[in-house]
């Protein structure tokens, strides 16, 4: 199949880019689109030109690496990572349009790949359940019901690849921050902190991202189905995290 | 050159308790006095960090990921194993332990083996302390599966994701360690060189992947988790910057490789569709449970539809050849068993390299929805790449190039012959053997960052305390200007070939002639073929744009042309081990049925290759195996 592409080009983060078209020819309808885009990158080494940068890596769609806006949606909106896209989802004769993720809190640093260790810095902040190497009791000590487990996945099965922040119209960290979250905050073992680490981990988050008004675009293409029920979770807790007695430094008196 | 094992003396069971009390402790305030350099942030590395940083070291981690939550350890699906015993099926750290080393076909050390059964449970408990949200009974208890290689249910698993899991796991715990301010961390940025200063590792030469910047950091101790090497077959169940750039710069450094020819070839991947395909995508082993392997009896059936052959007309060959661990057969013999029914014209699919994987008993046996609990993921991976829904149709299934056993080689702890310089996780040799079991990549990797090096690497840095250097002495300066020309002469060959083109050059001869079966006249003539293409590389290969800014072909020029001198150590590593020992099958060398037919009179040894020069003659040291508690056996799973 031949397709046409419109892809964003620019040098470093301090050029301005520009949108180019490329054609992309004879490409098997088997290919993944990743690998679209590594046929069509050989071409252009053997025409002189520089090929076109993006971020991949484990190509199986969980390492989180990849992703870019494809006809204005992140992952192209077919709620998969960008690399498990196939080209047999699209028709001979499409054009495609290939942009990096848009979002203030993710600058450019090359054609579609963008920096996006704002939400490392979320996780920095909050993301864990302190538990230092060798202190742990044995692991069948406290029992987890199957349906607590099972939810608490759900969550803890998002991929930090940045699409709900790149769909979102106000850029929001919500989904990915709400994941985190609710993945530890339903846990038994992640009680202790629980209120501390939605406190610290939306502050953190602000700094950063927009705010959610709920459009809720971020489930709409979230390659892992995460579901908006874990904003609503987040913002409960971080609630509830405002009315907990604090010391007027403005950390948790249990601290 | 003597290879010291530091195996510490005593019964099998008591050697990594004595270790632990005669290994020098650092005192809790001087801890923060020692620099360590972590490379990598896998299981290994980032658990390594982690926990390095928490016990109070300054630690630095550097990873060429945007985030140390990438590395391919994250796409690890099916489990870990640990020796809990939990399902009361007869489990223990011993029977771990001798799984393990006759998994790894007895050519692996006792000593470490034992080690990382015994750690193997505290593993567990820490994942679970840290949040890691472990599949669970109904009663709210941990639930197991069982793997290839083991009679037991002792694997843990978190849906198809567990590495995933545990992976963010470490991440947190090592996130935790970047916000307190104990690990600083550095990402986008490359290991080119290590820095040897008297005899020891003493630092490091990042490149910075945006600015293209060329830098040293010194340290008291370097640690290497930088994983394994089976990209050099380009199509593999690797990650694509998966790479060996760092063990084999800190091989021709000094620091020896063990065991190179060792690679795993993993039976239950999806087959290949076309030459234009960039990597494999493995289905886990964990499938096996319930899956059952199968092609047509007759090569007639073949291009039916697998449903209209009749169940007298199917042949379960691994059911038929192994019966007593029938589909959960250890990966190498699987693999064999693969390529010898697709050999014999019987595969299925594209180009007849393919097996079927079928889950329709067990869909009937149990329903569907339990299937789908088990590994739904799984399947609709499986259905996003093939279009074809393994809920109907069985799955098509082929082995690929998926792990290496071999690595740098490290002592028992985990230090290599490059005094300040250790090795974790895949990127070592020491667990595995010939072969590794499934699901036990998870447990090393964390054993090693977790519970070993944390204990062994204060054993070094206690006479280190003051002897800090700088990046201002010339063995940095030196390494730094080799890494610049290098970077230099990648840019300006003029050639006319992508270093994409000839990474498939190289897969091809490595996986035809290094790969699931190999003799002496393949391997031959994959050296010359190596070594020729490597000079034509040099001259030929085509990198465009500047040194200077984000170019990802260049790193990409430099990882190929470090993946040449590794191929070549590889073959010459398999030629020299006359023996088949469970990944390295010597077609010269079966048994009558076919099977792996090891020589331990002469080849019970790692084998440790220093490096020479390019092109050069790599020279041979062995440290033989020693085993006092297994009695070296055949292997069977029959």
């Amino acid at each position: 199949m031949n397709v046409k592409l419109i892809v964003w080009r620019q040098k470093n983060p301090s050029t301005p880019g520009s949108m180019k078209e490329y054609e992309a020819k004879n490409i098997p309808k088997e290919a993944s689109f990743l690998e679209m885009l590594d046929i069509v990158n050989e071409e252009l080494i053997e025409k002189n030109e520089e090929p076109i940068a993006f971020e991949h890596d484990c190509r199986e769609g969980i390492c989180g690496s990849c992703g870019m806006m494809i006809n204005g949606k992140a992952h192209g909106g077919f709620r998969t990572a960008t690399c498990q896209i196939h080209m047999r989802q699209f028709q001979d004769g499409d054009t495609i349009w290939v942009e990096p993720f848009r979002a203030r809190a993710f600058p450019i640093i090359r054609d579609l790949i963008v920096d996006r260790t704002a939400m490392d810095s979320v996780m920095q902040s909050g993301g864990f359940i302190s538990a230092p190497t060798g202190c742990a009791p044995d692991a069948n000590a406290i029992p987890i019901p199957k349906d607590v487990a099972e939810y608490s996945m759900d969550a803890a099965e998002c991929i930090g690849c940045g699409a709900c922040v790149a769909q979102c119209p106000n850029g929001a960290g919500q989904l990915f921050t709400a994941a985190k979250v609710s993945h530890l905050g339903l846990l038994p073992q992640g009680q202790a902190e629980r209120y501390v680490r939605a406190d610290n981990m939306v502050t953190t988050m602000e700094e950063y991202f927009g705010g959610c008004s709920n459009f809720r675009e971020c489930e709409a293409v979230c390659p892992k189905s995460i579901s908006t029920d874990f904003i609503a979770r987040l913002n409960r807790d971080y609630l509830k995290a405002q009315f907990l007695p604090k010391k007027p430094s403005g950390k948790f008196k249990n601290e | 050159m003597e290879l010291k094992s530091a195996i510490p003396p005593g019964p099998l069971a008591q050697k990594w308790t004595s270790a632990k009390f005669t290994n020098k402790l650092v005192n809790p305030a001087n801890k923060r006095k020692f620099d360590v350099i972590v490379v990598g942030a896998g299981l290994a590395g980032a658990s390594a960090a982690a926990t390095l940083g928490e016990l109070g070291y300054k630690v630095t981690c550097i990873v060429y990921h945007d985030s140390p939550r990438r590395a391919h350890s994250i796409a690890a699906q099916g489990g870990i194993n640990a020796a809990k015993n939990y399902q009361n099926d007869g489990d223990s750290v011993h029977r771990l332990f001798y799984d393990t080393i006759k998994g790894g076909d007895f050519r692996a050390r006792e000593a470490n083996v034992h080690r990382l059964a015994e750690v193997s449970v505290d593993i567990i408990d820490q994942c679970v302390a840290q949040g890691v949200p472990f599949a669970r009974e109904y009663g709210g208890m941990l639930d197991n599966r069982s793997f290839g290689g083991a009679q037991v249910s002792r694997t843990f698993y978190a849906r198809g994701q567990t590495g995933q899991q545990l992976l963010l796991g470490a991440y947190s715990a090592l996130s935790r360690q970047i916000g307190l301010g104990n690990v600083k961390m550095i990402t986008r940025t490359e290991v080119q060189d290590i820095v040897v200063v008297d005899g020891k590792a003493r630092g490091v030469v990042c490149r910075d992947l945006v600015s293209g910047k060329v830098y040293s950091l010194a340290g008291d101790a370097v640690v290497l988790g930088t994983g394994g090497y089976a990209p050099v077959f380009y199509l593999s169940t690797n990650a694509k910057y998966s790479n060996c750039t760092a063990i084999w710069r800190a091989h021709r450094r000094g620091a020896l490789f063990a065991n190179p020819c060792y690679t795993q070839i993993h039976p239950t991947c999806i087959p290949q569709t076309g030459d234009f395909q960039s990597k494999l995508t493995l289905m886990s082993e964990s499938l096996r449970n319930d899956g059952r392997v199968w092609v047509p009896k007759k090569q007639a059936d073949c291009a039916k539809p697998p449903g209209s052959i009749a169940e007298a007309d199917r042949d379960y060959y691994l059911e038929r050849k192994y019966p007593s661990y029938g589909n959960l057969a250890p990966r190498d013999i699987s693999s064999r068993a693969a390529k010898e029914a697709c050999d014999d014209g019987r595969g299925v699919g594209p180009g007849g390299r393919g097996v079927y994987l079928d889950f329709s008993e067990a869909i009937g046996r149990l329903g569907k929805n339990v299937i789908a609990e088990r590994y739904g993921n799984l399947f609709t991976m499986y259905h996003e790449i093939t279009d074809e829904n393994p809920y109907d149709v069985p799955m098509r299934i082929y082995p690929a190039a998926h792990y290496t056993m071999g690595g740098l080689w490290v002592d028992y702890n985990l230090m290599s012959n490059l005094e300040g310089l250790f090795v974790i996780g895949e990127a070592n040799f020491s667990d595995h053997g010939a072969n590794r079991l499934g699901a036990s990549a998870l447990m090393q990797g964390l054993a090693d960052g977790y519970f070993v090096l944390p204990y062994t690497i204060g054993n070094y840095l206690v006479p280190m305390m003051g002897k800090k250097v700088a990046t201002d002495r010339p063995e940095f300066k030196a390494a730094e200007a080799e890494v610049a020309d290098r970077t230099k002469k990648l840019l300006s060959t003029g050639g006319k070939k992508s270093a994409e083109a000839y990474w498939r050059d190289l897969g091809k001869i490595m996986w035809e002639k290094s790969g699931m079966a190999r003799d002496a006249a393949g391997l031959k003539a994959a050296r010359s073929e190596i070594a020729a293409l490597r000079e034509e590389y040099w001259k030929n290969v085509k990198v465009l744009g500047a040194g200077d800014e984000p170019n990802q072909a260049l790193e990409k020029a430099s990882r190929v042309a470090d993946f040449f001198e590794l191929a070549e150590l590889m073959v010459v590593d398999g030629l020299a081990r006359e023996e088949s020992a469970g990944g390295h099958f010597r077609t010269e060398h079966q048994t009558e049925e076919g099977e792996a037919k090891r020589n331990d009179e002469e080849f019970s040894y790692v084998s440790a290759w220093e490096w020479k020069g390019v092109g050069a003659e790599p020279q041979l040291h062995k440290e033989p195996l020693v085993y006092e508690e297994v009695k070296l056996a055949t292997r069977s799973y029959k």
